[in-house]
């Protein structure tokens, strides 16, 4: 398993390094003069060379990759070209509130898929089943930034004191910085007063992200809840007599998550993308937000950076389904 | 009568395996509702400028006296800000997003095609490491935030969204091509072309690309939807076409501006998105099926 691990691991540095190549070669070779793209093509000459200096603009091509690297593996991502703040503190400072929408759009994620799934998998055949269905449908069909809009549609309609945009309403003050997320931060210092607010503006855009993945995956587990069903041992053990629910959650889930969580871990891309525009729609102050504003604003050190992080964060990711894989299916662990 | 049955088995372009492909094909209600929206899409794409009731109001139209009029009976969708009628735009914004997936696959799909065949055949060596490890590299970042900074550094127009999209798109097919040229490779007839002195280019595009073609043109018809996803993401955020020629997205976005008071501003763009990803996610689902070796 530690090997497995191992394994995995030097592989995906491997990748990350090569992820940081594309994204140097794009940011640096495409756009051809960056110094007038960052000072505006009527800055002085003198200040345009100070900033070819500070981003190693003079060297040449692999000398000034090896010395962005190094800065960047050092923590320095250079500064804004717009802000001239540091970009490490802005990534410090938007990453949390990403985090906090997606582990929470990661949790909807779950709870929704599996209870839909087995909801339809138990009632295979029947309007429920067929329901879950066009829902599925629906889900494909609406891209996230269209379900954010209708959400803001729908919200304002029907349940008008919902709070659409930001983090926290302004006239609550944050909870203590501990983790960075405002929900976890506010029940662990007994501020239950921001972490409810917070719960309740993550709602909308958690749910914009969610409702797509939630639909879709729930059909993959119910596809693979009904195949498996039909297995000899499930006829064994309903032979045995074993009581509905248990036969279910013991036996038959554990098999047939697998593919579902398969599905989870290679939509979890375009969730990250789709955080990018949903952020956007919701004001939502994180790195995504961050991240597309850098790139309408052509700031090319954030955009390295955005993309870096949100690389490492996939890869990440990607390392903890499989290990949850490994852990259902014992096969996994010899294969890879 | 025995050669008639032969052919059958040696070309599968004859009419009775057509037959059959569509037989299987028409098995599923869906599939042919897909084919239909996808006829549909289509039809809108190219009859747009001469079916639209206000052709005019495709471009830079002004007409502050009927702006933002409810749908009824003159404007069935409505119209925008401009006074410009959302239904003409709408319905030539299937040009655009049409255009967008026909030229992002005839140039990703070709590309990722060939070197996932390489790759797969020379299965194990260093040209193998190469090509699957730069793939590796592309699918490390979500395909739409590598898109969106691509397009982001070069000038927002639509040809440069559509090459953000193209450069994030052939990994997927090097990769589906890479993992059914690797099997293909160990066959016995791609051995026996290799004993007979057969050119390596004969071997690749002769005997193992044939054998890859149904799942290549599988995962083409469902990314149609996905390739238009993609552009109404991109330009959403004003990355795509550029105003005043409409798209999805920048129709959404505008729309987006003047809710709730004018949802038909953004609805029915919204719905012009989904009627044709469904169609062609209905309509690749039944090519899948019609592939299927097994099932009916």
């Amino acid at each position: 398993m530690l090997r497995y691990i191992g394994k995995r691991l030097l592989l995906g540095i491997l990748v990350l390094f090569g992820t940081s190549i594309l994204i140097f070669f794009i940011a640096r070779v495409v756009p051809g003069d960056v110094a007038n793209i960052a000072l505006g093509s009527r800055a002085t000459d003198a200040a345009k060379e100070a900033f070819r200096e500070e981003l190693y603009l003079n060297d040449i091509l692999p000398v000034q990759y090896i010395k962005w690297l190094g800065d960047i593996l050092h923590g320095d991502f250079g500064n804004s070209f717009i802000t001239k703040r540091a970009i490490a503190t802005d990534v410090k400072q938007f990453f949390p509130a990403t985090a906090e929408l997606v582990l929470m759009s990661g949790m909807f994620i779950v709870i929704g898929a599996f209870s839909l799934g087995i909801l339809a998998g138990r009632h295979k055949n029947t309007w429920i089943d067929g329901l879950i269905r066009v829902l599925s449908y629906v889900g494909i069909a609406i891209p996230a930034f269209v379900m954010a809009i209708l959400l803001l549609i729908l919200s304002s309609r029907f349940f008008p004191s919902i709070p659409v945009l930001g983090r926290l309403s302004t006239s609550i003050t944050p909870p203590t910085n501990i983790t960075g997320l405002y929900i976890i931060d506010g029940l662990i210092t007994g501020n239950f007063v921001a972490a409810g607010n917070a719960f309740v503006h993550l709602l909308l855009p958690s749910l914009a992200l969610a409702i797509g993945p939630i639909v879709q995956e729930g059909r993959v587990l119910r596809s693979s809840l009904v195949d498996n069903s039909s297995k000899e041992y499930m006829a064994v053990s309903t032979g045995h007599g074993l009581p509905t629910n248990v036969l279910i959650n013991k036996y038959l889930l554990k098999p047939s998550a697998a593919a579902m969580i398969t599905v989870m871990g290679m939509d979890f891309a375009s969730l990250l993308g789709n955080a990018f525009l949903v952020e956007r729609i919701f004001n939502w102050p994180g790195l995504s937000r961050y991240g597309i504003n850098a790139m309408l604003n052509k700031d090319l050190n954030a955009i390295c950076a955005v993309v870096l992080v949100i690389a490492v964060t996939f890869f990440m990711v990607n390392l903890i389904v499989d290990l949850v894989l490994s852990k259902l299916d014992p096969r996994m662990r010899i294969g890879g | 009568m025995e050669d008639k049955k032969k052919k059958v088995i040696i070309s599968p372009s004859t009419k009775e395996n057509i037959k059959i492909y569509f037989y299987k094909f028409r098995q599923n209600k869906l599939s042919i509702a897909g084919l239909i929206l996808v006829l549909v899409s289509l039809f809108f794409a190219v009859a747009a400028t001469w079916i639209v009731p206000y052709p005019e109001h495709i471009g830079a139209y002004v007409d502050y006296a009927n702006a933002g009029l409810e749908p009824g009976a003159d404007h069935i969708f409505g119209t925008d800000v401009m006074g410009r009628d959302v239904f003409s735009r709408v319905i030539y914004s299937f040009r655009g997003a049409l255009i967008m997936s026909v030229v992002v696959l005839a140039i990703s799909v070709p590309i990722g095609t060939f070197l996932g065949l390489l790759a797969g055949y020379y299965h194990g060596t260093v040209i193998d490491s190469i090509i699957m490890r730069i793939t590796d590299v592309f699918l490390s970042v979500p395909a739409l935030i590598l898109a969106l900074s691509i397009a982001s550094i070069l000038k927002p127009n639509m040809m440069n969204s559509m090459l953000a999209v193209t450069i994030m798109w052939w990994p997927w097919y090097c990769r589906l091509v890479y993992g059914q040229a690797s099997s293909i490779s160990e066959e016995y007839f791609v051995k026996s072309a290799e004993l007979v002195g057969a050119s390596k280019s004969h071997i690749l595009l002769r005997e193992i690309l044939p054998n890859c073609l149904s799942p290549i043109l599988t995962k083409m018809a469902l990314d149609v939807g996905w390739v238009i996803l993609m552009g109404a993401s991109l330009s959403f955020v004003g990355l795509g076409e550029q105003p005043p020629t409409p798209g999805f997205g920048t129709m959404i976005s505008d729309g987006a501006k003047y809710i709730p008071d004018m949802w038909w501003m953004t609805i029915f763009p919204a719905l012009g998105v989904a009627f044709m990803i469904l169609g062609f996610n209905f309509f690749g689902d039944g090519i899948r099926d019609m592939f299927d070796k097994g099932g009916h």
